[in-house]
């Protein structure tokens, strides 16, 4: 069987004014469907910028990039979002939970995007928020909430459209230890028991113990673990 | 599509629960919108209610007849001699008993008191005669009684008694060493003439010292608007040294000093409508930017890049709105129905009432609309071309 994502010699660089950035010049990877990986590696080496192409969020400059046996580097802005909607579930740092918005409305929001009636909906927000423990709290607003509430909050919206993909860059960042654990728990239930495939990137090698594996990212290039720094 | 508005509709309801959190600069575009629409208001309701009174004050079928050259009945004079000669000239309508019908007429300024700031003002008294009355037509004493031939009684317009002070029924009014009773009351139906004192057109001869000279001559026409005759008479007499013109004509030829106030209005509407712009366009930007993590997260949730952009457009649209309804709210509170004088064109005063009327506040909340959709369209093209990766920069 086909990987679920299969980078084939992806490129990427930015142009900033004059100067020409390379972050990655040759890089392959393949993530199977239901794995979990942790991508580790120094500040500025590349990370988010991969995470957002695999997303579909910005788009190599050279390569190709393959999500189920279909290319997305070339889709259109319109078709991506498309994409994105059907196959990826975000999760961020800052939660990026709408502020005006209370924990269910928040979790409804990528339903809007399909075409459920209001009251499976509400039924889909509701079970997505029981997974997260977070029921009692569907009335309630972002900044009534906790880091690590709001931050399960975040993990419901990703799932509650049912995607293939959840990407995560440092879920945990912001959270102390014990709620980041509670965090990567449940991420790690969503692999084990829901066939997520989740791609997490991440500082802190306590929380990459989760993933089922770690790839080391280190001056746009993957490289074994000893000698990553 | 129904997917698209929900989207649409989701944002919209975000952004407009977050503007208390740009409260003030939310309310100062809001307020701008407002002055810029009850300003363009007040110069149109003036020019609306001038143009009618003076549109209502001319008719076709009189003809006025200056002396050759006078801007105004005001410094115009004609001689007896030459009224009794233009009295023969043809198309002229004839009274019950034959006589040719025509008011010879004088026009002069006395002072008045303006009720409102006490100041000294012009304010025209005509000398006329019962045919003056009947060749106008529409006339109507609504208090009181007619001035009697040969006495110091005189009539005021209502809209003298509304504006000026000292025109009670009854008063006595002192013209430098004349003094009148007021004894009656007069209305036009809301024509300049309604801004006018009246009195017998002999007593007006004596006490201003005229002679036997008048202003102005009015003619019932035969025919509406044909003034031929006349004209073919002052062109071959030399003696008459006169103008002639139908008093419609003569009216709108005034009121034209108007039309500059409607561009006036226009142009002040204009330039302070940019003013508006500007900080609709300012509160939208910072709208944006303070949105730019939300907007880029509903991006990569899947939302479309047309939800940002008419989000950010009714949002603009909607407080642009609110601040033109409230700007024509204020205008028709404060300003439709709200009687005062001006200068007219002869620098005597003519009353006039604002008048608002559904055309011009739909003139009001247009300008609005543009606004609002001007100063929201480019925030929100920048809100459409946000970039996604900007969800995933630290916000927090
Ligand atoms: N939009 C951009 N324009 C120009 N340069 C960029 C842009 N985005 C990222 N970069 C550069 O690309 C490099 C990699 O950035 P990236 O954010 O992927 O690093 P990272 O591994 O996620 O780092 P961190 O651990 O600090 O989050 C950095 O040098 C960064 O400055
Ligand atoms: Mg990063």
């Amino acid at each position: 069987m086909a990987a679920l994502f299969d980078l084939k010699n992806v490129a990427k660089s930015f142009v900033k004014g004059k100067e020409k950035i390379t972050i990655f010049e040759d890089l392959n990877m393949e993530i199977e469907e239901g794995d979990f990986v942790a991508i580790m590696g120094p500040s500025g080496s590349g990370k988010t910028t991969l995470l957002n192409m695999l997303g579909g969020v910005d788009q190599p400059t050279g390569g190709e990039v393959w999500f189920d046996g279909a290319r997305i580097d070339k889709l259109s802005e319109g078709q991506l979002a498309k994409w994105r909607a059907n196959n990826v579930g975000f999760i961020f740092q800052f939660y990026n939970l709408m502020p005006m918005l209370n924990a269910a409305r928040n979790v409804e929001l990528p339903l809007l995007l399909t075409r459920l009636g209001s009251k499976q909906r509400t039924k889909n927000v509701m079970t997505a928020l029981k997974l997260v423990e977070l029921e009692d709290r569907a009335k309630h607003m972002p900044n009534e909430m906790s880091g690590g509430q709001q931050q399960r909050v975040a993990i419901a919206r990703a799932i509650v459209s049912d995607p293939k993909l959840l990407l995560c860059d440092e879920p945990t960042g912001d959270l102390d230890r014990a709620t980041a654990d509670e965090i990567l728990k449940t991420l790690q239930l969503l692999n084990t028991e829901f066939n997520k495939t989740i791609v997490m990137v991440t500082h802190d090698p306590a929380a990459a113990k989760y993933a089922k594996r770690t790839l080391h990212l280190d001056k746009g290039e993957f490289v074994e673990a000893e000698q990553a720094a | 599509m129904l997917r698209l508005l929900s989207q649409i509709w989701t944002v919209i309801v975000m952004n407009v629960r977050s503007l208390p959190q740009r409260l003030w600069m939310s309310l100062a575009a809001t307020f701008a919108v407002t002055v810029v629409v009850a300003v363009l208001l007040s110069f149109l309701a003036m020019s609306n209610g001038f143009s009618k009174t003076l549109s209502g004050t001319g008719s076709e079928d009189v003809a006025i007849v200056t002396r050759s050259g006078s801007q105004s009945e005001l410094n115009s004079v004609i001689g007896r001699d030459s009224v009794n000669i233009l009295s023969t000239a043809s198309g002229i309508a004839k009274t019950a008993d034959g006589q040719p019908f025509y008011s010879a007429e004088l026009y002069v300024v006395v002072d008045g008191k303006k009720r409102s700031s006490g100041t000294e003002v012009n304010i025209p008294m005509r000398g006329i005669s019962s045919l003056g009355f009947d060749l106008r037509g529409g006339i109507e004493i609504v208090e009181g009684r007619m001035f009697a031939d040969g006495t110091n009684e005189i009539i005021v317009g209502r809209g003298i008694l509304d504006q000026f002070s000292g025109f009670e029924l009854g008063s006595e009014v002192a013209f430098g060493k004349t003094r009148w009773t007021v004894v009656g009351v007069f209305s036009t139906g809301g024509s300049a003439f309604e801004s006018e004192l009246w009195a017998d057109a002999r007593m007006v001869q004596d006490l201003f010292n005229r002679g036997n000279s008048f202003q102005t001559m009015r003619i019932k026409l035969s025919e509406a608007g044909n003034i031929r005759g006349l004209e073919e008479m002052i062109e071959n007499d030399p003696r008459l040294i006169l103008d002639v013109d139908t008093e419609a004509g003569y009216f709108a030829a005034q009121g034209e000093a108007l039309e500059g106030i409607v561009w006036f209005g226009w142009g002040i509407g204009i330039v302070m409508g940019l003013g508006a712009l500007a900080g609709a366009l300012n509160t939208m930007y910072t709208s944006v930017a303070s949105r730019a993590s939300e907007i880029a997260t509903l991006r990569a949730i899947g939302f479309s890049n047309v939800s940002a952009f008419f989000g950010t457009l009714v949002e603009s649209v909607v407080l642009s709105l609110i601040g033109g309804v409230i700007g024509a709210l204020v205008s028709y509170i404060f300003m439709d129905g709200l009687t005062t004088a001006t200068i007219g064109a002869s620098f005597t005063q003519v009353v006039f009432t604002f008048e608002l009327s559904a055309d011009l506040l739909q003139n009001g909340i247009l300008l609005a609309l543009v606004i609002g959709l001007v100063g929201g369209f480019f925030p929100a093209l920048k809100a459409a071309r946000l970039p996604v990766i900007v969800a995933f920069r630290g916000s927090a």
